[in-house]
């Protein structure tokens, strides 16, 4: 709050757009063993630009959690990672984005197979109107990961286990997914996701319509999945954020502003709009 | 008064009627501080006025207008002599018949019996009257009913409910007019085939292999008894719709996925109304693209491999029906696929799933409930379409299932035996009715079947 100067503080949000955005996200947006690194990542929806020269990196087997107010580009970051954005008409990304030192953006790169490395949980629980098992089995059917009926269900039940659903869905997995509870439909999604052994996952907002119950359930899921995936976590909660993540990246108008450690971001951001944010004067 | 000019008073009346109301509403309004005070608003009083004065005045005038000719009819007879009374209903009707003529000038009163002479003119007389006193009546109701809505404003009335309930009673009058339309239709057809079954056993009917309905007229003539059997007429009728679905049901899913799926939103702009301009074509249109293009093209066709193709042929005719189906399909698909929600195909895309595996395992899936709605719809269009299958389908009722062959649907044979002079009591006639029975039964029930389907769908994601 001291470094903040005084007049800023009175005129509260709109005086913040004339606060200078670094050229370069302060704190530190750099690791040495990195899974994912962006490089002046621009990206583009016809005119109109959602995200502005980013550079940041994410480390191997770590929790990086994307934070800032509403419109300032952090989703569309994250769904730029696993080119869900090229669904998306007039959507063009820009800079270098790579995966374990692979341009991903390449017409080598086969956005399909990509997608498979790198999984996503979404905002909104979507299981597919299938029963569970068939959820779960979609993807390992897809891409062949069993041949035979035992390995397919072993594959489900590791799955549905590293989720915590397994207890909860082993005696009726020939049930629809849609039945479950929205904080079990949203574990079955992960589920979902983990059964085709990613090596990283995005999530965009996976608690926003969840009870704090079941929110609860799926930030312990992601404490431990983090010791096998690299995961990328977009949330509006910051005390969420606070919780799981080993880094925390604050956004601003398409901006990444700083990237630090989550205690670092939290007790002592570097930037004053970090700090604008995270104490509550605007978002 | 004429009843006409007596409703255009009516209307005026009401009119007046609102004006007061509401205007007494605002003036009892105004000492308490503005309308606001009124428990309704000066509409409401004004509506509840208008309502009153129109309301029981018209129902009295319809219900006048309903059996005045009886009521006339009744006192006219009952005021001849004893000697002149008719005996028989035959009778009874040439005489009011003749009376009516000569009141209305149509018949001469010179040239008439005297007796009937005089008839006329209490008939006339008897009209006049009764003309009077109704306007007398409905116009006093009328005015009561204004007086009434005037009088009773007051700040506590509770006028709205009292409009909105009669408003209420009018909408649900609306939609009983289709519902009794339906149900009349279907009495007045069942009644006609109840008189074809007493002709001809409903077993014969159903079960029977052969169609020639030709009657003899005289009881002298050859082949004086036809046979109703129905079945190569509902052979035909599957047949043709077996080969219409064929073409569309395939054609008008992938242009549905094409267009929902993959075409950008330039193409889908241009594709759809032009897709949709073939549902707009009118039937008949297509008969004669049937009858004049298509059928005389399969025939070369078909010489050109050495098969004998009828020139009047099931395929042609289901080709075209085909056709004109595509659009109804692919309208009812592509809205059950776009009704997919954005996020399964998010969910599926994200798993590494191509967009083609999207579509056969997640997208297809999730729509197939609302597609075979669809498609049963559309079946049951084909079932009743009959202006295509009259100009190319042929009418000899042959029990085949060869598509080059000629075939008679059920429409085609209902419309050759209603047109034309017939008899409206031979089974020839009333086998017509029968056929439309069967069709609207076997409609009926498609229908049901189809909007249980697309039912059942819509509660999966709502």
């Amino acid at each position: 709050m001291t470094n903040v100067p005084e007049p800023l503080l009175k005129r509260g949000v709109t005086a913040m757009d004339n606060v200078q955005y670094p050229d370069q996200a302060v704190g530190e947006p750099f690791a040495n063993d990195h899974k994912m690194s962006l490089r002046n990542v621009n990206v583009f929806y016809g005119d109109k630009q959602a995200i502005f020269d980013v550079n940041i990196d994410i480390a191997r087997n770590e929790v990086i959690a994307m934070i800032g107010p509403s419109g300032c580009g952090k989703s569309t970051l994250l769904r730029s990672i696993n080119r869900m954005n090229d669904t998306v008409e007039g959507c063009v990304v820009s800079g270098e984005l790579t995966l374990d030192g692979e341009d991903i953006y390449t017409t080598k790169m086969d956005p399909v197979a990509l997608r498979a490395r790198v999984g996503m949980v979404f905002q909104k629980p979507n299981p597919f109107p299938k029963t569970i098992y068939d959820n779960v089995a979609y993807g390992p059917r897809l891409h062949g990961l069993a041949s035979r009926r035992a390995e397919l269900d072993e594959i489900v039940e590791t799955s549905l286990t590293r989720a915590g659903l397994w207890n909860e869905v082993k005696d009726r997995l020939d049930q629809p997914g849609t039945g479950l509870s929205g904080g079990q439909q949203q574990r079955l999604c992960i589920a979902r996701a983990i059964a085709i052994s990613p090596e990283m996952i995005l999530m965009d907002e996976p608690c926003s319509s969840l009870d704090p119950i079941a929110t609860a359930k799926i930030e312990e899921l992601i404490a431990e999945l983090s010791q096998n995936y690299t995961i990328a976590i977009v949330t509006h909660s910051m005390q969420q954020a606070a919780r799981v993540s080993h880094r925390t990246a604050y956004f601003h108008l398409g901006h990444l502003i700083e990237v630090n450690e989550t205690e670092k971001v939290f007790t002592a951001p570097e930037h004053e709009l970090t700090e604008a944010y995270i104490t509550g004067r605007f978002g | 008064m004429q009843t006409a000019n007596l409703f255009i008073v009516l209307l005026v009346l009401s009119a007046v009627a609102y004006y007061m109301a509401r205007g007494r509403s605002v003036a009892l309004a105004q000492p308490l501080g503005g309308i606001r005070h009124l428990h309704s608003l000066p509409f409401f009083y004004g509506m509840r006025a208008a309502i009153w004065c129109a309301l029981p005045s018209m129902a009295l005038l319809a219900v006048w207008l309903l059996f005045h000719e009886h009521i006339i009819s009744t006192l006219l007879l009952d005021g001849l002599p004893e000697a002149q009374k008719p005996t028989s209903a035959a009778e009874h009707n040439l005489l009011l018949n003749s009376i009516e003529n000569i009141a209305s000038g149509a018949l001469s009163a010179e040239t008439s019996a005297p007796h009937l002479v005089a008839a006329a003119d209490v008939l006339k007389d008897l009209r006049g009257t009764a003309r009077n006193l109704v306007t007398a009546v409905v116009l006093s109701l009328a005015v009561i009913g204004m007086g009434w809505g005037w009088v009773k404003v007051s700040p506590k009335l509770r006028a709205r409910q009292q409009v909105e309930r009669v408003f209420r009673g009018l909408l649900l009058a609306c939609a009983c007019v289709a519902i009794f339309t339906t149900v009349g239709i279907l009495l007045s057809v069942l009644f006609e085939s109840l008189r074809f079954f007493q002709a001809v056993p409903a077993t014969e009917f159903l079960f029977g292999t052969e169609w020639s309905p030709q009657m003899a007229i005289r009881s002298d003539q050859v082949g004086s008894s036809g046979s109703f059997g129905a079945i190569p007429l509902f052979v035909g009728t599957l047949l043709i719709s077996f080969i219409a679905m064929l073409v569309a049901v395939p054609v008008g899913l992938m242009s549905a996925v094409y267009l929902a799926e993959y075409a950008s939103p330039r193409v889908r702009g241009l594709a759809k109304p032009a897709l949709e301009v073939l549902a707009g074509i009118p039937t008949v249109v297509y008969g004669f693209f049937a009858a004049l293009t298509v059928a005389p093209f399969l025939r070369k066709a078909g010489e050109g491999v050495g098969l004998e193709v009828s020139s009047e042929s099931a395929l042609a005719a289901g080709l075209v029906m085909g056709v004109m189906i595509i659009p109804f399909i692919s309208s009812l698909a592509d809205d059950v696929i776009n009704a997919v929600p954005q996020s399964l195909r998010d969910g599926s895309l994200g798993l590494g799933a191509t967009r083609s595996e999207t579509i056969k395992k997640v997208i297809f899936p999730a729509a197939l409930p609302g597609i075979v709605g669809g498609v049963l719809l559309a079946v049951s269009r084909a079932i009743g379409e009959t202006m295509i299958v009259v100009m190319a389908a042929g009418l000899a009722a042959k029990l085949t299932a060869n598509p080059l062959e000629t075939v008679t649907t059920v429409t085609v044979q209902i419309v050759t035996l209603l047109v034309g002079d017939q008899e409206f009591d031979s089974p020839k006639t009333l086998a017509a009715f029968a056929l439309g029975l069967m069709l609207f039964v076997v409609t009926l029930v498609l229908n049901f079947i189809a909007l249980r389907v697309v039912k059942k769908y819509r509660e999966q994601y709502d």
